[in-house]
C-alpha cells in the first residue's frame, strides 16, 4: 500500500506495519467494511448534531458545512511526539524573546541578523507596541505550529501561526467523537488525553492578568456568528466557563474595559481575541470596524486589560519573517533548532526570483501574508496557463511571493470511497504560554482528502483526523 | 453574582419564548384540527380557522397570499412557511439562531435538542407533512419543546441565565394561554344556540385537550365540562402549570430571583398582575366578559414584557 515516493506513516517505506501503527492494522484486519462504514455515518451525525460547522466564504451566500472526518486516526509514538514537543516549545520561547525585542532594544536587528525593514516596513509591525512591557512578557500565548512529516524522524516548519490560530476544537471534538464511536480502540491504546486544553489555556490567560488583579475576569471576544470559526469561539468560551464577547459587549472607561451586563458594568481583566489587531479598535486602527471595541488600545497600553495574543505579534509570522526563526533560535537561545524550516525562496532577492521563475512548475509559491491555502500556486499540480498567469502576479509585486520545494508529505491511511487509501496529512500541535509553555500531546491533523493532493486546508477539500500521541512508545498495549 | 451580558440574557429570553410560541402555535393548529371534524363546519364554514389567525394576529399577511381561511391554506400559512414570521418553522429558526449566537450560555443537551428540530423541520416539505398527518407533526413540535425544556430544567446551572430563559417560556406560555382560550369565544360566541349541547361539549372539551388538560380538568373539578370552569382552571388555577395564574407565580418569583434596581417597575408590574390572578374570581370574569378580560391580559403581559426588555435586555 506504501507508495514509493512518499513516507507512508502506517507502512513505511518498505511496506511492513511500523510499531505505531500496529494496533490499527490489526484492528482494521478485524473490522468488518460495513461497520466502519456505518460509525463513519454516525460520525456524521454527530458531528452535525453538535452543531460543528464553519461558515464558507465565497460560494454565492455563506453556507454553514461539516469539514469532513476521517475515522482513521493518526498515530505518533511517544518518542516522536518528544521531538515535536521539544522543537515547538524552543521555536515559541525564540519567537517571543524576538518579540519583546523588536518592540524594545531591536538587538537582534542591531546585530545584523535581521534586516530592519523586514521588521520595520511589515505591515503587522505595530508602532503602538514599541516599548511597552507585558505581563510574563508573554507575546504569543496561543501559537499553532504547522508541520509536516517527510520521513522516519524528519518533520519541517511550515509556519508558525502567532495570530489567531484556529482548529483545536476540532483536535478536542475528533477525539471526543473517537472515544464515542470506539471506545474499545481507547481500552486497548493508551493513548494522551487531550480534553485539558481549555483548562490549561485558562490557567494561562488567568496568569498574564494585569498585576495586581486577584481574580481576574476572562473574557472571549469574537467578531460573531457570521465569522467561520464562531463555533470554536463558543467551544472555547463555554469549556472554560467565561464569557463569549463581541464588541458591541465591551466598552472602555478610565482604561479600564467593562462588558455590558444585566446589572450594569463588569470589568474585564484578561481578553482572549479572536479578532485581527486591524478590527481591534477603530479609533487607532480601522475605523470602520464595528467588531472592536473604541479605546481598547489605550488601556491595553495604560495596562488595565491583558490581550492574548499581544498586538502586533503578525510581524513574526509572515512568510518572509519565517526565514529567520533560525537566526532568532541561535541569536537568544544559543541553539540549534530542533525542527527545521523548510528552504524558502524569498522572492524579493533577485537570485531567489530568477531560480524561482526558472523552476515555477516544481515549486510552492505563496503570498507573504496570505493563509487558508488561498492564493497559492502548486506547480506540479498546475497546468500551463495557470503557471503562465501566476509568473504575471510574480512579477508584478516580488516582494509579495516566497516559494518553497513541494514537499513530499507523508501519507496516513485513510477512508475514502474506494476503500482504506493514503492520503497526505500536516499537522498543527498547539502551545500554550503564561505561567510556562506546554504542548497539548495531539493536535490537528488535516487530510488532504483527494487522491494525490497535497493541500490540506479545509477551504480546498481537506479533512480532520483524531491525532493520538501513544504513551510510552508502546502503540498496543495487550492488557 | 453571576455575570450575564445583556445581549445573552437577551438571547436566552427569545430562544425559550420562541420554542414555547413553536409548542403553542401547533396546540392551537392542533384545536382548530380537531374543531374542524364537528359537523357544524359544514355549515359555518371555517370560522375555526378564521379564529386561528385571529389569534396568532397574521390574518392581515395571510390575506395576502391566500384567498380563503381553509384548514389546508391556515395550516400551510403557520406551519412551514418561511416567510411567515409566526409560523411553526419561523420560530423554531428564530429560537435556533438565537441558540447558535448564545451557545455559551446554553447546555449541550440544550443546543442539540433545538439543532436537530430545526434540521428536521428545515427538510420537511408539505407534502410530507401532509403524508405524515397534520397531528402527528403538531405532537411532534410539543414533544420537541418538551424536549428543550426538559433539558434545560435538567443540566442548566441555576444562576440568572436559567432565569432569563424561564422568564420568556411564562411570559410566553401566559399570552399563549390566554390566546387559546379566547379562540373559544371568536368561534362560538357569536351563535350560541348549542350552549350545554354535545357540540359545545366537543369544542370545550377540544380546548381542554389542546392544553393537555383534558384529565386535569376532571381531576380538578369533578364534574362535567362547564365553560366557566375551563376558564377558571385556564386563568386562576394555579396548579395547572399553563394556567395565567401558575405562569405569574413562576414570573413573580424569577423577577424577584433577579431584582436590582433596573428592574422595580418590571417587579412593580408582574406583581399587580399576579395580585389580580391571586385573588381574582371567575365569576367576576364572566359579568365583566371573558374576551375582554383576556384581551385585556394579554395587552398588560405585553407590557411587562417590554419593561422587562428595557432594565435588562437592552445594553446600557
Amino acid at each position: 500500500m506504501a507508495s514509493g515516493k512518499f513516507f507512508d506513516e502506517m507502512h513505511g517505506t518498505d511496506g511492513s506495519v511500523r510499531e505505531a501503527y500496529k494496533a490499527i492494522s490489526q484492528w482494521l484486519d478485524s473490522v468488518p467494511k460495513r461497520e466502519l462504514n456505518a460509525r463513519r455515518k454516525e460520525a456524521e451525525i454527530l458531528f452535525r448534531r453538535m452543531g460543528i460547522t464553519f461558515l464558507v466564504y465565497g460560494s454565492g451566500a455563506h453556507s454553514e458545512r461539516l469539514i469532513p472526518f476521517d475515522i482513521l486516526p493518526r498515530v505518533i509514538t511517544s518518542d516522536e511526539w518528544s521531538l515535536i514537543e521539544r522543537g515547538c516549545l524552543q521555536r515559541v520561547s525564540a519567537i517571543n524573546a524576538f518579540l519583546k525585542d523588536i518592540y524594545h532594544g531591536q538587538e537582534i536587528i542591531k546585530a545584523g541578523r535581521v534586516p530592519a525593514e523586514t521588521v520595520m516596513t511589515n505591515p503587522k509591525y505595530r508602532p503602538e507596541m514599541q516599548d511597552l512591557d507585558l505581563p510574563g512578557d508573554t507575546y504569543v500565548h496561543i501559537t499553532g505550529i504547522d508541520l509536516v512529516r517527510v520521513g522516519e524522524r524528519e518533520f519541517y516548519v511550515l509556519e508558525d501561526n502567532l495570530r489567531n490560530p484556529s482548529g483545536v476544537s476540532y483536535m478536542l471534538e475528533n477525539r471526543e467523537v473517537m472515544m464515542r464511536l470506539f471506545p474499545n480502540l481507547f481500552s486497548r491504546n493508551r493513548i494522551a488525553p487531550v480534553n485539558n486544553y481549555p483548562e490549561l489555556l485558562l490557567q494561562n490567560l488567568r496568569a498574564v492578568a494585569p498585576p495586581g488583579v486577584e481574580r481576574p475576569t476572562v473574557a472571549v471576544l469574537t467578531p460573531g456568528i457570521y465569522n467561520s470559526a464562531y463555533f470554536e469561539h463558543v467551544f472555547l468560551a463555554d469549556e472554560m466557563g467565561v464569557e463569549l464577547v463581541e464588541g458591541q459587549d465591551l466598552f472602555v472607561r478610565d482604561d479600564h474595559v467593562f462588558m455590558r451586563t444585566t446589572h450594569g458594568p463588569v470589568k474585564v481583566d484578561v481578553i482572549y481575541r479572536r479578532i485581527d489587531d486591524e478590527f481591534l479598535d477603530p479609533l487607532v486602527f480601522n475605523p470602520d470596524s464595528l467588531l472592536g471595541v473604541p479605546g481598547l488600545l489605550s488601556a491595553y497600553r495604560a495596562g488595565g486589560v491583558s490581550l492574548a495574543n499581544a498586538i502586533g505579534t503578525g510581524v513574526a509570522d509572515d512568510k518572509a519573517m519565517y526565514t529567520y526563526v533560525p537566526d532568532m533560535i541561535d541569536f537568544y537561545l544559543g541553539e540549534k533548532p530542533i525542527l527545521s524550516n523548510v528552504p524558502t525562496w524569498a522572492l524579493r532577492k533577485p537570485d531567489d526570483l530568477k531560480y524561482v521563475l526558472d523552476h515555477l512548475p516544481e515549486l510552492v509559491v505563496k503570498e507573504v501574508g496570505g493563509a487558508g491555502g488561498y492564493g497559492m500556486l502548486v506547480g506540479p499540480a498546475a497546468d500551463k496557463a495557470e503557471i503562465a498567469a501566476y509568473r504575471e502576479r510574480i512579477l508584478a509585486d516580488p516582494a509579495n511571493f516566497i516559494a518553497q520545494p513541494t514537499l513530499a508529505l507523508s501519507t496516513c491511511p485513510t477512508f475514502t470511497d474506494k476503500g482504506i487509501a493514503p492520503r497526505h496529512v500536516d499537522l498543527r500541535p498547539y502551545v500554550l504560554t503564561g505561567i510556562n509553555s506546554t504542548v497539548v500531546p495531539g493536535g490537528l491533523t488535516r487530510v488532504a482528502l483527494r487522491e494525490g493532493s497535497l493541500v490540506v486546508n479545509s477551504s480546498q477539500g481537506g479533512g480532520t483526523k483524531d491525532t493520538w500521541v501513544l504513551r510510552d512508545g508502546l502503540s498496543g498495549g495487550a492488557s | 453574582m453571576t455575570i450575564v451580558l445583556s445581549r445573552s440574557a437577551d438571547h436566552l429570553y427569545w430562544i425559550s419564548r420562541y420554542m414555547e410560541r413553536a409548542e403553542n402555535t401547533a396546540r392551537i393548529l392542533d384545536v382548530s384540527d380537531r374543531m374542524g371534524l364537528l359537523p357544524t363546519s359544514l355549515d359555518t364554514g371555517s370560522g375555526e380557522w378564521d379564529a386561528v389567525l385571529r389569534i396568532t394576529g397574521d390574518i392581515g399577511a395571510f390575506r395576502k397570499k391566500f384567498p380563503e381561511a381553509t384548514a389546508t391554506n391556515v395550516i400551510a400559512h403557520l406551519t412551514l412557511d418561511p416567510d411567515n414570521p409566526s409560523s411553526i418553522y419561523c420560530t423554531v429558526r428564530a429560537a435556533r439562531e438565537n441558540a447558535r449566537a448564545e451557545r455559551v450560555g446554553i447546555t449541550t443537551e440544550m443546543w442539540e435538542a433545538l439543532n436537530s428540530t430545526w434540521l428536521e423541520i428545515s427538510n420537511l416539505t408539505s407534502a410530507r407533512l401532509a403524508a405524515r398527518g397534520y397531528r402527528n407533526f403538531f405532537d411532534w413540535i410539543k414533544e420537541r419543546s418538551h424536549l428543550f425544556r426538559g433539558a434545560a430544567v435538567a443540566t442548566m446551572l441555576r444562576d440568572e441565565r436559567y432565569h432569563f430563559l424561564r422568564l420568556g417560556t411564562f411570559l410566553e406560555r401566559a399570552d399563549n394561554t390566554a390566546r387559546i382560550l379566547d379562540v373559544k369565544y371568536h368561534i362560538l360566541l357569536p351563535e350560541t344556540g348549542d350552549v350545554g349541547g354535545a357540540i359545545d361539549h366537543f369544542q370545550w372539551g377540544a380546548l381542554l385537550r389542546s392544553v393537555s388538560a383534558y384529565r386535569n380538568y376532571h381531576h380538578a373539578y369533578k364534574q362535567a365540562i362547564t365553560p366557566i370552569n375551563v376558564a377558571d382552571l385556564m386563568i386562576f388555577n394555579d396548579a395547572f402549570p399553563r394556567s395565567l395564574h401558575a405562569c405569574h407565580n413562576e414570573l413573580v418569583t424569577l423577577l424577584d430571583d433577579i431584582s436590582g434596581p433596573r428592574g422595580n417597575e418590571a417587579a412593580r408590574q408582574s406583581g399587580e398582575i399576579h395580585a389580580m390572578l391571586h385573588y381574582g374570581r371567575i365569576e367576576t370574569v364572566f359579568k365583566q366578559g371573558l374576551h375582554e378580560f383576556l384581551s385585556d391580559f394579554i395587552v398588560r403581559n405585553n407590557r411587562l414584557s417590554g419593561e422587562i426588555q428595557a432594565a435588562y435586555l437592552v445594553a446600557h
